[in-house]
């Protein structure tokens, strides 16, 4: 296995980077962070159209750039240094994958172009309760309404829940899973902006109540969304990764300035020390999440689930480490509102629990090894 | 340099050529290994005549899998000369005269000369350039006094790479300099240091009035310390950078003691915390191999860098867990530790059971966070040379070193 990056995708790297730094600065993330929406449509479209990141992974035939989880992941780690507040985790991870997995080739044609064009907001409703997801527990339910479907349930915890224009729902009609296109303005459609500990990444509650939908999939799509929420979850990782990534940078450049007892407290063994430690988990989550993507991209690996619950469960843990650490390498200034470490911290704690928590991972993936 | 960037194929060729005039499986190590070394194909960077094709590093991957398909016999370097060749080669390569390029790769190569390193002192450890051992000039000859420690393979080796203060008026670090020693020199005496596991795996070295020739001074007199990098360096890289195949190594042996647990052996809750601890682990071995793999294609073209660093820290401190979980597992076994280590030289290999590897590793294991630099010595140098922190305030610098406060 080759770890490594085509000069192609170390440019899309340079030009997210570029793009964010301009387009994510501190400032718009806190204005951004205070709006329902958590994003901004100029930015968004600009990322569709000029970018091409929103389609990246969607094959050209649907409007897409045609590339594949490795390029989506080099953007999302790029987000995750940047804390880059949009859509992207739901519409062109989640939303984009669960319908190039589940849904018929009419719906693929027809939703995934918009998505890709920045037309569209989209999310994917799975999680019913808190705690580990089982999606053979999942009990929303779609009943046959003449050419559509009524759908019954409650989804929690839904990406973007309150302002994606379209909502893919996962519901059982009788004992199959099928996925369900539902509109944002469909009557017997509740939706609940959740009041978030990280304000960078918006959550939603959505009630169903007969709330009339499509039917997109064919067959049980039980096996297709559980890879589809696999590859999420890798992508998520590498978000994780940037994220912590840019805690040791700050924390770094701090420890080189700010003077105590007549020195640079990062020539202080115990600042230098956190710091070294830091790099090398910084170090093993870009490992972990470069290996999911890849395995992610790579048709001829089986090893996607396992791949990704190694990269969730290390990179959660790596992110949420570096953020703390980087508030106690600060001292008090860390704890202040004003200044950006605690925003990380909050999306470290926030995405360690999203597609689920190091330790449900690494019972899967115990599972899986026999351990 | 070469005259053209030989391909994959051509280094398949060569080593083609090779075997048609000296098969590993028809003819002994030396004879083999040597022609393997006339053909350019012992480490393939190094220049021509040297050992090498002066081309890239990335290609010995190539020699070894073109032999590997075509010889039931193959040689792993860190068995017959791992100091030698992990590190002496490079040392010389980079810093030898003429004559030991000429004399000495060769028979690194094939492991007729097996090599140690004389560094570490009883006083100086992590602060090795604070080292005692004294050598003065004495006509043709250096005339060495002093104490070694912690030497693999000295009771056997051929040659030493020897640091030791030549000026103790200059500051440390320009006192010192670089010799290559005769191990078979009057006044070198060897005697086995016996460690924590009852063997002795490591020599200590008690050199008197032993006579060094001038001319095997490596680098410049005074300029040892330059020399020595570039051996600690190369160590770095040969102690973390191994990569296993996926669940291999240390981690597939917890895994497998942990599979043949005996039924029942612990409660539920027990084996829960057990199942995630080892499944962290298990996690932690993989990202350990991944981070190789980077940074092995990361260095395709250079030499080792700092980057080797992260390796060895995350390495020495997570086969310490490993080994540590694995005594857990096997719960009051671990209580017995067999007969058989107590005051012997080990040999490789001869830990065959899982449970007595578990038990002699989980002692060996202490030193993987001591030998090659510590891993508060490896944090400062991430600190330091990868994140660029300060150094911290130091009471050696710009002084002579026979004014520096020593340890008794």
């Amino acid at each position: 296995m080759e770890f490594s990056f085509t000069a192609e995708q170390e440019e899309l790297r340079k030009t997210v980077r570029r793009f964010l730094d301009n387009e994510s600065t501190e400032q718009t993330v806190r204005k951004l962070m205070e709006t329902p929406s958590g994003y901004d449509p100029r930015v968004w479209q600009r990322m569709a159209s000029e970018l091409s990141l929103v389609g990246l992974a969607i094959p050209e035939q649907y409007g897409g750039a045609g590339l594949s989880a490795v390029e989506t992941g080099l953007a999302m780690e790029e987000m995750g240094r940047a804390l880059f507040c949009g859509p992207y985790l739901s519409t062109a991870v989640l939303a984009s994958g669960a319908l190039l997995r589940c849904a018929s080739e009419a719906a693929k044609k027809r939703f995934l172009p918009e998505i890709a064009s920045g037309k569209t907001i989209a999310t994917l409703a799975v999680a019913e309760q808190p705690g580990h997801l089982d999606i053979a527990a999942l009990k929303t339910s779609a009943k046959r309404d003449g050419s559509s479907y009524k759908i019954d349930g409650i989804k929690n915890f839904v990406l973007d829940g309150a302002s994606a224009g379209v909502i893919f729902v996962a519901a059982r009609e009788g004992g199959a899973l099928s996925l369900f296109a539902c509109d944002a303005n469909a009557s017997g459609l509740g939706r609940e902006p959740l009041p978030t500990l990280d304000l960078t990444r918006k959550l939603g509650r959505i009630s169903f109540s007969g709330a009339s939908a499509e039917k997109i999939s064919s067959a049980d799509i039980s096996a297709p969304l559980a890879d589809t929420i696999a590859l999420a979850t890798a992508i998520l990782a590498a978000e994780q990764a940037g994220g912590a990534a840019r805690c040791l940078d700050m924390a770094t450049e701090y420890a080189k300035t700010r003077l105590q007892f007549g020195r640079a407290i990062g020539s202080f063994q115990a600042i230098k020390h956190k710091c070294a430690d830091m790099l090398v988990e910084v170090e093993f989550a870009r490992s972990a999440a470069y290996n999911a993507a890849f395995a992610a991209a790579d048709s001829s690996r089986d090893d996607l689930a396992a791949a990704a619950d190694i990269a969730k469960s290390y990179c959660s843990e790596a992110f949420f480490h570096c953020a703390a650490e980087n508030i106690q390498i600060h001292g008090g200034m860390g704890f202040t509102w004003e200044h950006p470490a605690h925003l990380y911290f909050k999306r470290a704690r926030a995405s360690s629990v999203i597609f689920g928590d190091p330790i449900e991972h690494r019972d899967k993936l115990a599972a899986s090894l026999g351990i | 340099m070469p005259e053209h960037q030989i391909t994959e194929e051509e280094v398949r060729e060569r080593v083609r050529a090779l075997l048609k005039e000296a098969h590993p499986d028809k003819t002994d190590q030396f004879t083999f290994r040597g022609k393997q070394f006339d053909h350019g194909l012992a480490w393939v960077h190094f220049p021509k005549g040297y050992g090498g094709l002066g081309i890239s590093p990335g290609m010995q991957t190539i020699v070894a899998d073109e032999l590997h398909r075509n010889a039931k016999t193959t040689y792993d370097d860190m068995a017959i000369n791992p100091i030698g060749i992990g590190m002496g080669a490079p040392t010389v390569l980079t810093h030898g005269t003429e004559w030991m390029k000429t004399n000495l790769l060769r028979r690194i190569f094939t492991g007729e000369d097996i090599w140690c390193q004389l560094f570490s002192e009883p006083g100086a450890g992590s602060d090795v350039a604070g080292l005692a051992t004294r050598a003065v000039r004495e006509g043709d000859y250096w005339k060495v006094n002093g104490q070694k420690v912690w030497t693999t393979l000295a009771h056997v080796s051929r040659w030493g790479m020897l640091l030791a203060r030549t000026n103790p008026d200059a500051p440390k670090h320009s006192g010192m300099s670089y010799f290559l020693l005769d191990m078979k020199s009057p006044g070198v005496d060897v005697r086995p240091l016996y460690q924590i596991t009852g063997e002795a795996e490591f020599n200590e070295i008690f050199l008197t009035d032993v006579q060094v020739p001038a001319d095997r001074i490596m680098g410049k007199e005074g300029e040892g310390w330059k020399v020595a990098i570039t051996t600690l360096m190369n160590e770095r890289t040969a102690i973390g950078g191994a990569t296993a195949r996926r669940g291999g190594g240390a981690i597939g042996v917890l895994v497998d003691l942990w599979k043949s647990r005996a039924p029942a052996m612990y409660s539920a809750a027990h084996e829960t915390v057990m199942r995630d601890r080892i499944t962290r682990l298990y996690i932690e071995s993989e990202l350990l191999r991944m981070t190789n793999l980077r940074a092995r294609a990361a260095r395709k073209a250079g030499n080792p860098g700092p980057e080797g660093s992260v390796a060895k820290l995350a390495q020495a401190e997570l086969n310490k867990r490993i080994w540590e979980c694995a005594m857990d597992v096997i719960g009051g076994e671990s209580l017995v530790y067999e007969p058989g280590f107590a005051r012997r030289r080990p040999a490789a290999n001869d830990h065959p059971s899982r449970l007595l590897q578990a038990k002699y590793q989980f002692l060996r294991s202490r030193a993987n966070s001591i030998e090659g630099g510590t891993s508060e010595v490896m944090r400062n140098i991430l600190g330091e040379r990868v994140l660029g922190l300060p150094g911290e305030p130091r009471g050696d610098k710009d002084i002579p070193w026979k004014n520096i406060p020593r340890s008794a």
